[in-house]
């Protein structure tokens, strides 16, 4: 049995896969319809979300199966002070997989080892958010038809954002990358995935702070929100949420063909005027969410549609 | 000059855990959880060594079965063990970074699960050999040998 709690659980083969089977199941979303019938997909969100969650739910809907689940702690018995490996024994008697959000890092692995189905990280802390890091892959191949030999800006939250480390370490498995890591110092990279992922595998990077030096030349721009909920002083995080706009006089800057991505919810970091912009990939992105998690639930459950 | 010559008695069955860095010898005693097992403890500290100028040196009577030394390794794998057995050297251990240690280190990432359910073991992951490098088996959060520095 396997889990999802890293994207770099899977082998570049099992990615290729998966990618495989999202692109056919946007091409062919009927031939899927019954692949999941009678399966369950728990959703246990001990934090709010409203893409992660849903987007699974609609992908187990989609595959004709059902999901059950709670969606904030305050409506399980986590407010009885229930184990996260105890709750996770109990799903296990109920569904075939579940997908798990907690605000503390590490809480799918330890329901992983106490669970007799699959378990999926829906997000855990600052940590991983691996099925937004399978959507990213997904947007970018189906958009550039191709992961390597890009330039990739990453842009923002760099410091606390779970998704930007993730993608990174993924990315770093192509070849010719280069990424431009535009942040204010205060959310720069951290120096653990600079040093031990970025410069450990010599992939070429620049850091910046202006975004306007960095449009020109990228193929990709993941832009990411500053998220309050990772501060623990609120006067540091009012300092840093508005530091970038991206706007449409600014994204003339950029090429034809580069696409801009966001894991959203967006605050202020993209203005609404972008949105129009054929290469914002944003709401595209959301959409091959869903695919990818299909996808995901058909691997990890061992179906396979012919 | 002062001259060092303290001579703790032979041991007939138990540990000699030689070359253990100066003044590191009351952790080693506390990692081995020492303190709950009945056995007779000598720590001769800042000893004189021609290789490491001073040195800790612990001998540890008891069972052989009673004391679990992979956590040395962990600790300080430079410590060179020496098993007593009818007061003889029976055998020489020899120190390997373990591939895991459990309720050695607690994890200092306070976004950890492991902050806020106390019962979960604390396990941490040796990701790098090279750099001596482990990693919380739940979060990822770093932590060092003890003895790196």
């Amino acid at each position: 049995m396997r889990h999802l709690m890293n994207p770099m659980d899977l082998s570049i083969e099992e990615l290729d896969d998966l990618m495989k089977v999202a692109n056919d199941i946007e091409k062919n979303p009927s031939k899927y319809a019954h692949a999941c019938d009678g399966k369950k997909l728990a959703t246990l969100f001990y934090e709010p979300s409203t893409r992660t969650r849903l987007s699974h739910e609609a992908a187990m809907l989609n595959l004709g199966g059902s999901v059950l689940g709670f969606s904030e702690a305050s409506s399980s018995s986590a407010t009885k002070g229930e184990s996260v490996s105890d709750t996770m024994r109990t799903i296990s008697c109920y569904a075939d997989i579940c997908a798990m959000r907690h605000p503390k890092e590490g809480a799918p692995m330890v329901a992983s080892i106490h669970s007799s189905i699959p378990v999926i990280n829906a997000g855990d802390g600052g940590h991983q958010h691996p099925t937004q890091t399978l959507t990213d892959l997904l947007t970018i191949h189906t958009l550039k038809g191709r992961l390597d030999n890009m330039t990739i800006g990453l842009c923002g939250d760099l410091k606390f954002g779970r998704t930007v480390h993730s993608l990174i370490q993924s990315l770093t498995r192509y070849h010719g990358i280069k990424f431009v890591l535009i942040s204010p110092e205060e959310l720069r990279l951290p120096s653990y995935i600079r040093k031990d992922v970025i410069e450990e595998n010599n992939i070429p990077y620049e850091e910046v702070i202006t975004l306007e030096d960095a449009l020109p030349e990228l193929d990709i721009l993941y832009m990411t929100r500053v998220q309050k909920e990772r501060f623990f002083n609120e006067d540091d995080y009012l300092k840093m949420k508005d530091f970038y706009v991206l706007n449409k006089e600014k994204l003339k800057l950029a090429k034809d063909d580069m696409y801009v991505l966001h894991p959203l919810p967006r605050v202020n970091e993209i203005s609404v005027d972008v949105d129009d912009d054929p290469r914002a990939a944003y709401f595209k992105q959301m959409q091959y969410g869903v695919y990818i998690r299909m996808a995901l639930i058909l691997f990890l459950l061992d179906i396979h549609v012919e | 000059m002062f001259q060092n010559k303290l001579n703790v008695g032979q041991i007939s069955e138990g540990f000699v855990l030689d070359h253990i860095k100066a003044g590191k010898s009351m952790e080693i005693y506390k990692y081995l959880g020492l303190d709950d097992l009945d056995c007779t403890v000598a720590i001769i500290r800042n000893v004189t060594s021609h290789k490491m100028g001073k040195k800790d040196i612990m001998k540890i009577e008891c069972p052989l079965e009673w004391i679990d030394l992979d956590v040395l390794g962990y600790l300080d794998h430079n410590i060179t063990i020496n098993i007593i057995k009818d007061d003889k050297v029976v055998d020489k251990k020899r120190l390997v970074l373990p591939k895991e240690v459990k309720n050695i280190i607690k994890c200092k990432n306070p976004r950890c699960i492991t902050s806020i359910e106390q019962e979960l073991d604390q396990v941490f992951v040796l990701t790098d050999e090279e750099k001596k490098v482990y990693r919380c088996k739940y979060c990822e959060e770093e932590s060092h040998t003890l003895m790196r520095n």
